[in-house]
């Protein structure tokens, strides 16, 4: 029998904003526990919300980009349930009608492009965390992540296969970095991602029992847990097991996923519109003006990497992958306009740069006016592109202009036809055999004659010329 | 001279100017006045004796001693809403009306004795002890801000805060012979009142007369940017409202209000007040809020599904009390919530934890919610079609005894009958007394006015209390 997923992905992500969602706390990560805290987002009585804009605008510019309709009007609901990170015993979330609905992420998968729906981005705001400390029978909360402005992204059952999925939440996180919305680093945990995944026979159309898998840390933890869970159902179903419906956990050290307690599904959130937060109507203009000031997002800008400035499909992607390093390649362009070579010593020398220093292009301390300068020294022939491969190391880590390096380090490129002419002379005379040689014809000991005057350069010479001047000298011999 | 505690808050200001006395004066007075007779009221759960301020007196409440309700947070200071709850617990922050007291030179006096988390109408489900009504030791001083009300009219305050979600300032006034009033929701800043209904509560003054009320909602109305209810419209000069006649006012009788098995009193005294009224030149009218006979239901629905909600942070975690040695963490919410709530929290969170479940939400919340809006209706047509105020009793009966009620659930309830659509609909009221029972009692009537129309409520009611002198009235303690 055949069985085919069907996976469906709850996002969270957090907001870049300077404050939390409803009080003046900071959102900075980490300082000591409890420090970024008030009576708000500590649920003190008598403490009151009052929605950061900032969060608002985040959430629409997210909806926007992913083509989610934005509702009219703003309003908050309460979902109750107890635990002990959550000081209010109820979260201050979105409900039957959310702040957007119905978009879509295309993802490409398998040499196939699909459109995974979007049912909703909402805002809601985020939990405390819970310290258990080993052998204590006690456990510590911290509050500073309480209030925390988030985005709930939540997807149609769309999703066919764990590379789909992993595919989804690329794009997702590009688009939502291209955004500024959010850094996006699982890690940290700005980014959460619960997966509901069920299975059913090839071309049935109804859904199966799924299963909740939360507790993934990243993306290929998504993607792991999604293949291990399809296994584990699939075994189930062909044992003529019925498959629960049940919260599991991904345990990446063992690789597997286990149940969460039973009990958690007996959750009724009794949700309400939140009294504290009285809706208000969505200035349709602010929605316009928002869509007016999305930025290029990545798909097209791809396709005008591609359309207009003539980038392999390659070089595009690699670029688009992160916005910073497609507006340093614009930026380089703007003093520089010859894009595939730009291309080219961005994806090779400069991100191999980076990766060794662990650095993003913002810290670069190369500008893209000095890039574009080493390429213009290239062109005009006063140095080599070997040469510039060094130089460009040095303006790397310095910051230094190509023009600068070049004359401290007496690097220019030999192309002075006279002094050549010495060099090519030397490396004739003392090369006999090679000139015997390429007499009866070997053209290639041409090549070491070059390489002679190289040496003898150390490098400085113009290859083209020292070739040519070669060419003409021996042709003379003959 | 006479005793500076039996005057009011613009008396005293006036003497103040003279210099013939000063704040520490009237403190004395006050806090002696406290210590003689609240024994017999029981009115404050905490009484400080307060500093004045230093320097010259400043300020529209230049050294006037203010008493507020126990669930109103002052920095640093005991606040718990009379709940085992919350005893001990001291806010880290002042309400925003606090920061506005004593910015306009006011000292917060005491904390005042009320319904556990402002759950009731007698002041009976007090976690300390009841408050007595100061006109009859054995019957309730109404509730749930029966202590401001109690030491009001008991001069042991020169005038206090209280807040009303269904009735609890205007009712209270009412029972005890003073004024109250609940301002239009918005009208005054929630941040710091420790939420009994959400969309309900609001905070307000109780005072010796109408010219106080309107001198203190003068200083704690206006919008606040931490409260996203609070409404950003100016707050006008009420003093300047009280013209002290009613010449061309349009006062509508709702004929729902005046119901069978009213206290017979309490109907003449309020038909009496509106034949003053009219013989002052008011225009008396009969007006229809046809779904009134809904009110307490829906209220009681919408009221307890807030709290339910509001209530829910009691766990244990943070502050407050907490049961000793849990075993895990739900032992710890339930045994903690068990011992820290009284009887008529508990029923109230049950209630309002049932209405809101899925499965009855929509017959319970979601119908309520619209009839709700009908009775927000209602009260738009009258005022719609001209009315400056609608005039009813505050409460069907005098006040009544301690225990009467208390083991009846549904009269207890329906002693907010008269008050409770204000607040759904979440205009403006205020209580005035209009007279007394032959045994004593005093009886309030109750002015409704449209949304900020407050300062057309002052002037009426103190029109009316310019030709009376029931305010003047005190208890004999």
């Amino acid at each position: 029998m055949d069985y085919e997923p069907v996976i469906g992905l709850e996002v969270h992500v957090q907001v870049k904003t300077a404050s939390k969602m409803f009080c003046g706390c900071t959102t900075e990560f980490g300082g000591p526990p409890n420090s970024h805290t008030c009576p708000v987002c500590l649920g003190f009585p008598g403490a009151l919300p009052v929605l950061n804009r900032k969060a608002l605008i985040c959430a629409i510019k997210t909806a926007l980009a992913v083509g989610c309709k934005v509702s009219g009007e703003v309003k908050f609901h309460r979902k109750s349930y107890f635990y002990p990170d959550l000081p209010k015993d109820y979260q201050v979330s979105q409900y039957d009608e959310p702040l957007s609905e119905n978009g879509k992420i295309d993802v490409l998968a398998e040499g196939k492009t699909r459109a995974i729906r979007i049912k909703r981005v909402h805002m809601e705001e985020d939990a405390g965390k819970l310290i258990h400390e080993e052998g204590e029978n006690s456990s510590l909360v911290d509050f500073n992540r309480s209030g925390m402005p988030l985005l709930e992204i939540v997807s149609e059952p769309d999703i066919n296969s764990p590379e789909e999925a992993y595919q989804y939440l690329t794009k997702l996180k590009l688009l939502l970095r291209y955004l500024d919305v959010s850094d996006c680093d699982m890690e940290k945990g700005s980014l959460r991602c619960d997966a509901n995944i069920s299975i059913r026979k090839k071309g049935d159309t109804g859904l199966g029992t799924k299963a909740e898998v939360k507790n993934m840390n990243s993306f290929k933890g998504v993607k792991s847990a999604l293949e291990y869970e399809i296994e584990r159902q699939v075994k189930c179903a062909e044992a003529g097991e019925r498959i629960m419906m049940e919260t599991r956990l991904w345990d990446p050290a063992r690789c597997v996923t286990v149940p969460m307690r039973s009990k958690e599904e007996a959750h009724d959130y009794r949700y309400f519109p939140e009294p504290d937060l009285v809706p208000f109507a969505l200035d349709p203009s602010l929605v316009e003006s928002e869509r007016r000031g999305l930025p290029e997002l990545p798909e097209a800008k791809k396709a005008r990497f591609i359309g207009v400035l003539g980038l392999p499909e390659y070089d595009a992607d690699v670029l688009v992958q992160e916005k910073d390093n497609a507006d340093y390649f614009e930026a380089c362009l703007e003093y520089y306009d010859k894009p595939k070579i730009v291309s080219n010593w961005l994806m090779g020398e400069v991100a191999a740069f980076l990766n060794s220093k662990g650095i993003p292009i913002t810290e670069l301390k190369m500008r893209p006016q000095g890039l574009a300068g080493l390429l213009r020294e290239i062109d005009s022939g006063k140095i080599s592109g070997k040469m510039a491969k060094d130089i460009v190391l040095e303006m790397c880590e310095s910051g230094k202009d190509a023009g600068a390096i070049i004359s401290e380090k007496g690097l220019s490129q030999i192309s002075d036809t006279s002094e050549l002419e010495k060099f090519a002379d030397e490396a004739i005379s003392e090369n006999a055999k090679t000139v015997e040689d390429f007499m009866k014809g070997k053209d290639s000991a041409l090549m070491f004659l070059v390489g002679q005057v190289m040496k003898k350069t150390r490098g400085k010479a113009n290859p083209a010329m020292v070739n040519e001047v070669l060419r003409k000298k021996l042709a003379a011999k003959k | 001279m006479e005793n500076l505690y039996t005057l009011t808050a613009h008396e005293l200001l006036g003497i103040l100017d003279k210099k013939s006395v000063s704040p520490e004066d009237i403190i004395e007075s006050v806090c002696s006045r406290a210590a003689a007779v609240d024994a017999k009221v029981k009115g404050y759960v905490n009484i400080d004796r307060p500093r004045a301020a230093s320097g010259a007196p400043s300020g529209k409440l230049r050294g006037i001693p203010v008493a507020v309700k126990d669930n109103i947070c002052v920095e640093g200071e005991l606040t718990t809403c009379a709940s085992k709850m919350l005893s001990g617990f001291r806010p880290p922050y002042s309400a925003t009306v606090i920061e506005k007291l004593k910015a306009e030179g006011a000292v917060v006096l005491g904390r005042t004795n009320m319904d556990e988390f402002a759950f009731g109408s007698s002041c009976e489900y007090s976690a300390y002890f009841p408050t007595l009504n100061p006109w009859d030791a054995s019957r309730i001083p109404g509730g749930s801000s029966g202590g401001s009300a109690a030491v009001v009219a008991a001069d042991e305050a020169i005038m206090a805060l209280g807040s009303d979600t269904g009735g609890s300032i205007r009712q209270p006034a009412a029972l005890c012979g003073i004024v109250g009033m609940k301002p239009t929701y918005g009208r005054v800043s929630r941040y710091g009142l420790i939420a009994f209904a959400s969309s309900f509560d609001q905070i307000g003054p109780l005072t010796k007369d109408v010219r106080d009320a309107a001198l203190l909602l003068g200083v704690i109305a206006g919008y606040d940017e931490k409260d996203s209810t609070s409404v950003n419209t100016p707050v006008p000069d009420y003093l300047g409202c009280l013209t002290g006649d009613v010449k061309g006012m349009k006062i509508g009788i709702p004929k729902e209000y005046f119901v069978d098995g009213m206290d017979k009193e309490v109907d003449a005294a309020v038909r009496e007040a509106v034949a003053l009224l009219e013989s002052k030149g008011a225009k008396v009218s009969e007006v229809s809020l046809p779904h009134t006979e809904y009110a307490v239901a829906v209220y009681y629905i919408l009221s307890t599904a807030e709290a339910s909600s509001n209530l829910a942070r009691f766990d244990g975690v943070q502050y407050g009390h907490r049961c000793e040695n849990p075993g895990n963490i739900l032992d710890m919410y339930e045994r903690t919530r068990g011992e820290g709530f009284g009887a008529e929290t508990k029923r109230r969170i049950i209630l309002g934890t049932y209405v809101l479940s899925s499965g009855y939400y929509d017959a319970y919340y979601l119908k309520a919610q619209k009839v709700r809006t009908l009775i927000k209706n209602d009260f738009d047509k009258v005022f719609g079609a001209g009315f400056d105020c609608i005039l009813t009793p505050t409460s069907p009966t005098p006040a009544f005894k301690v225990g009467e009620r208390s083991s009846n659930l549904l009269s207890m309830y329906l002693s907010d009958i008269f008050t409770i659509s204000v607040n759904l609909a979440g205009v403006s009221a205020i209580s005035v007394p209009c007279g007394f029972t032959k045994s004593g009692l005093p009886i309030g009537m109750q002015l409704i006015g449209d949304y900020f129309e407050e300062g057309k409520l002052f002037r009426a009611a103190h029109a009316y209390e310019s030709h009376t002198d029931w305010h003047k009235r005190s208890p004999k303690l």
